[in-house]
């Protein structure tokens, strides 16, 4: 049998099998975070619907549809992969599970892990069992990473860890951390170790911060003598800088394409129910109309441009640093779609508690989105990295 | 969908980039322009792109040509951007070839066919009638006549228009100007009674026409596709001929952005590499961003005209936008980051400029297009 032949036979029966499988409520576009599915200890499903997807597809490995089958994944080829990307896309599925544990700690330990490592935390990943959160950002450094504090006492068979880390997200959510540590305190990037822990582990406490969308996404995470197993540790004492770099690859990956992953309002269609047509079926306000029309050619141009890049990366003909054009425009992109939401939407779009605006939908979602250009490395810092391992710019 | 090339692609393109970076490079252009060049390329040359089959790419194999697609001609167009090959190759190779592939009669293309694939006709397509491209808008007037029609109109902008064997003319046989309906399409030769023909030196140094068509009598057999219906035609013609634009546009784009970054690797201020600050190292960052979102989008575009994908116009409109506003950044760019010698004329960026500003011109420029998009989204 050829690989295509093999290839429509897989796609018939995926698509066969989401149909029967996926319930119709996990078929309604995604709105916000709010209706991802993020596992966990502590998880309680919005319902009925989700938890039956989520268990359907664990079954079946397929919320991390490539991971090998002995971790808990589906053991699929990038191929099949992309078909069930693709027939999952066109049933409107949604993803049944989404958290850093799948997009960006699980890829890392494939790279970086101990076989023990992977079958001791990538199966829970898979399964929804454990959410994890990332232990990167300190006060002092952000977009300077490599210059953190938090330090690691090295006591024999354990680590002592204390100090603090910023803009965690849904620490206080979370069930593991992974988690940069200072282990010398004199060398910066070749001073660092990455090590994984339980966030119940004694010392351990989070505060979560109000942001100006009056969420609070992100926490404090304090740590005061945590006491952390060195078999936790991934990748070799003072060898962290390089799988942390190799996880922010993933996390840019991840934000780049999250404008176009949870489908949010369309910006046209936004703006004709608000702003509406005139005689000729154009816009009424002719100047948001041009300013949409571009926002639609960049972010056509963008999605393709994810695709050409995802299938470079597959044969592996792509300069790992492509994925910080891709944070970078896609952060730009996200913050134009709201700010241009914001707009179509006028006043409508203002209200902050109404049932009617969904508690503030638009307006949280703008102001939350701004983010997005300063999380995982600012765009300052994306570019910096283009001109320096793509362009190599002198000095860069 | 895949993006990547075949091994063929890959060989085409090797072989197009070897012999045009050898055989018609910048200095090329500058040597026809200081000459006046009457033609304005270089004739050996395009004997050259028939001997590599470059001519003939997009013609059939059962008439001579390569029987290849868009994307292949695209590749071919990239090649030119990057050396600004002048040449008949984007109106007779790809657009003439396009209109009469899609809609010619089998003689008609007996006819036409194998002479445009071995490049001793040259045609053209004569589509524009004023200073911006609004194609709805032909005014030029087919009336009927006993044994067929009178050709009365003026056409501009018509590349290579003063060298063409054949043109392609869009006219107007029914409705109003802005009407789709009542457009035809006629393939008249350049040497008939009535037409006179303005040779127009552009800013780039290529050479286009302004043909003033004054009772030009045409037979039945030179109506190409069906009468009064030919907006179709016209749009997979200019849809091809768009595609190759925006692949030249690229090609330009790539290269003058390649000579702009060697610059800042080499040119020195306050003791220093201008590459070390960052100033110019975000703005060069940010426009190799808008170069690679680009990139996606031309070969999109090739690919869904070979496809013959419905979603064709949308994705040509697409990719002619972004690459006119890549285009216009690169090289203004280009021309900022190299300072004073960038506003010389002894140096060939000004050449990149000059056609940049052409090519995004050329059958419909960014805004154009835009709003074609969104328009066809309903808004």
């Amino acid at each position: 049998m050829s690989d295509q032949s093999e290839i429509d036979e897989f796609r018939t029966a995926t698509r066969a099998w989401l149909r029967s499988s996926c319930p119709p409520k996990m078929r309604l576009p995604m709105r916000s975070e709010d209706d991802i599915c993020w596992g966990g200890r502590r998880w309680t499903y919005r319902s009925d619907d989700q938890r039956m997807w989520l268990l359907r597809m664990v079954e079946r490995g397929w919320t991390v549809p490539t991971w090998p089958k002995e971790y808990g994944g589906g053991g699929l080829s990038s191929s099949q992969a992309n078909v069930l990307a693709e027939e999952m896309a066109n049933l409107n599925c949604r993803p049944p599970l989404m958290n850093f544990g799948i997009s960006m700690l699980g890829p890392t330990l494939l790279k970086y892990g101990t076989h023990e490592q992977k079958l001791e935390h990538l199966p829970k990943i898979a399964r929804g069992e454990i959410r994890w959160c990332q232990g990167y950002s300190e006060p002092g450094s952000g977009s300077d990473l490599a210059s953190l504090t938090t330090s690691a006492q090295d006591n024999g068979d354990h680590f002592v860890i204390n100090g603090q880390k910023i803009w965690t997200s849904y620490a206080d959510q979370s069930d593991w951390i992974f988690c940069l540590v200072r282990t010398d305190p004199v060398k910066k990037h070749t001073g660092i170790s990455f090590v994984l822990f339980d966030m119940t582990t004694e010392g351990v406490s989070t505060r979560p911060i109000m942001l100006i969308s009056g969420n609070s996404p992100f926490c404090e995470t304090f740590f005061d003598r945590v006491r952390v197993d060195k078999r936790n540790m991934v990748g070799g004492l003072n060898s962290g800088w390089e799988v942390a770099k190799y996880l922010l690859m993933q996390e840019r990956d991840m934000i780049g394409a999250m404008g176009e992953a949870t489908t949010t309002l369309s910006v046209s269609q936004t703006a004709k129910k608000y702003v509406g047509l005139d005689a000729q079926n154009r816009l009424e306000d002719i100047q948001l109309r041009a300013q949409i029309a571009e926002f639609d050619l960049d972010e056509a141009a963008f999605r393709l441009t994810l695709e050409r890049i995802a299938a470079m990366q597959r044969t592996g003909e792509v300069n790992p640093a492509m994925s910080s054009m891709l944070k970078y425009y896609g952060a730009e992109l996200n913050k134009r779609r709201w700010e241009l939401l914001m707009s179509c939407g006028g006043s409508e779009h203002l209200e902050w508690e109404s049932e009617r605006s969904q508690q503030g939908f638009a307006a949280r979602s703008w102001l939350r989105i701004k983010g997005n250009s300063i999380e995982g490395g600012t765009n300052e810092v994306q570019l910096n990295v283009i001109a320096k391992r793509i362009l190599e710019l002198p000095g860069a | 969908m895949s993006f990547g090339f075949t091994e063929e692609q890959i060989m085409l393109r090797e072989s197009a980039r070897d012999f045009i970076a050898d055989q018609a490079p910048v200095s090329q252009l500058r040597k026809l322009r200081d000459n006046k060049d009457p033609i304005g390329f270089s004739q050996d040359v395009w004997e050259k792109f028939s001997e590599m089959g470059f001519t003939g790419v997009l013609v059939p194999e059962e008439f001579g040509g390569m029987g290849l697609g868009h994307v292949e001609a695209g590749i071919i167009m990239e090649q030119i951007g990057h050396h600004l090959t002048t040449s008949p190759f984007l109106a007779s190779s790809v657009a003439a070839v396009t209109a009469l592939r899609h809609v010619g009669t089998a003689a008609q293309k007996n006819t036409w066919l194998p002479k445009l694939a071995s490049g001793e006709v040259i045609a053209s397509i004569a589509i524009d009638e004023k200073a911006k491209h609004r194609p709805a808008q032909v005014a030029l007037r087919a009336t009927p006549t006993d044994s067929g029609y009178t050709l009365n109109g003026v056409k501009t902008f018509v590349s290579n228009g003063h060298v063409a064997d054949i043109l392609i003319v869009a006219a107007r046989r029914a409705g109003e100007p802005g009407d789709s309906e009542g457009i035809t399409l006629f393939i008249v030769d350049s040497k008939s009674q009535g037409i006179e023909t303005e040779r127009t030196v552009m800013v780039d140094s290529q050479i286009a026409a302004r043909i003033t068509f004054k009772e030009v009598k045409v037979g039945v057999e030179s109506v190409l596709g069906p009468v009064d219906s030919g907006w179709e035609t016209l749009s997979a013609t200019l849809d091809a001929a768009r595609a190759a634009a925006a692949a030249e546009m690229l090609g330009l784009s790539d290269e003058v952005f390649d000579r702009t970054l060697k610059y800042l690797k080499e040119r020195k201020q306050f003791g220093r590499l201008i590459g070390e600050f960052q100033a110019l190292q975000h703005r060069a960052a940010m426009l190799y961003c808008d170069l690679e979102i680009t990139r996606s989008l031309v070969i999109h575009a090739q690919k869904q005209l070979d496809a013959s994908s419905l979603d064709v116009s949308r994705a040509v409109s697409l990719a002619k936008a972004r690459a006119g506003r890549t285009a216009t950044l690169a090289v203004q760019e280009a021309v900022q980051m190299h300072g004073g010698i960038g506003m010389t004329d002894e140096l060939e960026i000004g050449f990149f400029m000059k056609r940049a500003r052409v090519l995004n011109e050329l059958f419909g420029d960014t805004n154009f297009h835009i709003d074609q998009v969104a328009a066809q989204q309903g808004y």
